[in-house]
């Protein structure tokens, strides 16, 4: 069953077109890991899937209904799309239990009991329970992304989007956040995934999408892809990754 | 060799006490209108729309780049006559205050709010909040502990700017202090006496401010 269906999606920056005509289809419980070199247009792609980017020509339909530029209908789409930031994007001003609460409360309107139980086991499941008062300013990098994934598994998304999860993070912490978001894909979640973790890519993923010049490039299973890539260009960008990961 | 009168300042201290009650009923009215219409006109500044941006843009402009004084006169001498209505020395002199105050507040909220990370608003986007609720929730918060200190400095000019309604007569201390000078010749010490009163209003005031920043920036 398909959930997000994309088609002809195309988005410029001044002259610069970042995403050039590109169809991707999404179906429920799929794990979609999407690679290129940086200025491929991968984040861009990400962001428009949620219209954090507006895009310049082509339609996205969640549920086989085509979504609309009103912000009435894009806040309604945002709340069944979670994302997962590069740069956590917490709220500074709040605690951890704050930030994972502050959907629930804001934007569906829940009771503030109600939201705060659903914020607490959030965080447990992230193994945060015990940070639920501290502001992000007193967390880890690992820390903050993972209330920042708690903060979007509570508005219950039917897709979730992953920017560069860990490219922000010191390598030692990357490992925690690839658990949690491995946990997710145990769980069967739907989700896209923006990553330099090819070996994370290659393990969780069911289907790895290349990208190049704002175009699918090449895309098949994690196998297909990342060990026996049929075109040149995907060959060596994983040949450049493979001179660094041993 | 001037020969100090403050005895007939002092004998006069229910006058200037109607004259502080003033000041500080303008004061709060200012206070008030003028924050609060600055954040709409801010807002407005902050806009990317043009309805919203060029209307917000003019009245900035306008009311930053003309004396407030001259703004408060005209208001109580120029508004009766094309308005089928006359206007209170309290409404001309609260009107100019704020509407110039909201002007220069404007341009603190619209830097304050630009001055939080973008990745702020996708965190809140993302979520679905609407532009409202982010504003409301996550980026006014953020951006208020920031202009804390620029809107006390507003505030504090504020109660200053409030002496001004004492060009169309509005009794407040300035005023009163005008009248016990008129009556006792004694003007050097009636206005010291103002200057004193004024200090001893905005010294505490701005020493809470300094608590305040100080409560807010622990937070973060």
């Amino acid at each position: 069953m398909t959930i997000l269906g994309v088609s002809g999606l195309t988005k410029r920056f001044g002259a610069n077109t970042v995403i050039a005509g590109i169809d991707l289809d999404v179906k429920k419980g799929e794990r979609i890991a999407v690679l290129g070199a940086s200025g491929s247009g991968k984040s861009t792609l990400l962001r428009c899937l949620n219209f954090m980017e507006m895009p310049d020509a082509g339609t996205i339909a969640l549920d086989g209904k085509v979504i609309g530029r009103r912000e009435s209908e894009l806040t309604l789409v945002r709340q069944r799309i979670g994302m997962v930031f590069q740069q956590f994007n917490l709220f500074p001003h709040m605690t951890a239990l704050g930030n994972v609460m502050e959907g629930l409360r804001t934007v569906r309107r829940m009771s503030k009991p109600d939201a705060r139980a659903r914020a607490e086991r959030e965080l447990a499941r992230v193994g945060l329970a015990d940070k639920a008062a501290h502001y992000p300013a007193h967390l880890s990098g690992g820390q903050k992304q993972r209330v920042a994934i708690a903060r979007a598994l509570a508005m219950d998304p039917e897709l979730l989007l992953f920017d560069e999860p860990t490219s922000a993070l010191d390598p030692e912490l990357v490992g925690e956040v690839l658990g949690v978001i491995r946990a997710l894909a145990e769980e069967g979640r739907t989700m896209l995934l923006v990553t330099h973790e090819l070996g994370f890519a290659y393990h969780v993923a069911t289907r790895v999408i290349f990208l190049a010049d704002g175009t699918i490039h090449e895309q098949g299973t994690p196998d297909e892809v990342l060990k026996h890539p049929r075109r040149e260009r995907t060959q060596a960008f994983l040949a450049r990754h493979k001179e660094f990961s041993l | 060799m001037h020969q100090w009168d403050f005895a007939s300042v002092l004998a006069n201290t229910d006058a200037l006490a109607v004259g502080a009650l003033g000041t500080l009923r303008i004061f709060a009215i200012c206070l008030v209108a003028g924050l609060s219409l600055g954040l709409l006109v801010g807002l407005g500044r902050y806009s990317q729309r043009r309805a919203f941006y060029w209307p917000a843009t003019a009245f900035v402009e306008f009311f930053r780049n003309t004396p407030v004084l001259v703004q408060i006169i005209w208001f109580y001498f120029a508004l009766p006559i094309l308005m089928p209505f006359s206007i209170s020395p309290l409404a001309a002199a609260s009107l100019g205050i704020s509407l110039n105050s909201a002007a220069f507040s404007a341009e603190i909220y619209r830097g304050g709010i630009q001055s939080i990370d973008r990745g702020q608003w996708d965190g809140a986007r993302a979520l679905g909040m609407t532009f409202l609720q982010a504003m409301r929730r996550i980026i006014l918060p953020q951006a208020l502990k920031r202009m804390t200190p620029a809107l006390t400095n507003r505030a504090i000019e504020i109660f200053k700017m409030s002496t001004l309604a004492s060009a169309i007569a509005y009794v407040e201390l300035l005023q009163q202090a005008k009248l016990i000078a008129s009556l006792n010749f004694n003007p050097i010490e009636a206005y010291t006496a103002v200057a004193v009163i004024f200090f001893v209003f905005l010294w505490p005031l701005v020493q809470l401010t300094y608590v305040l920043e100080r409560r807010l920036a622990r937070d973060e």
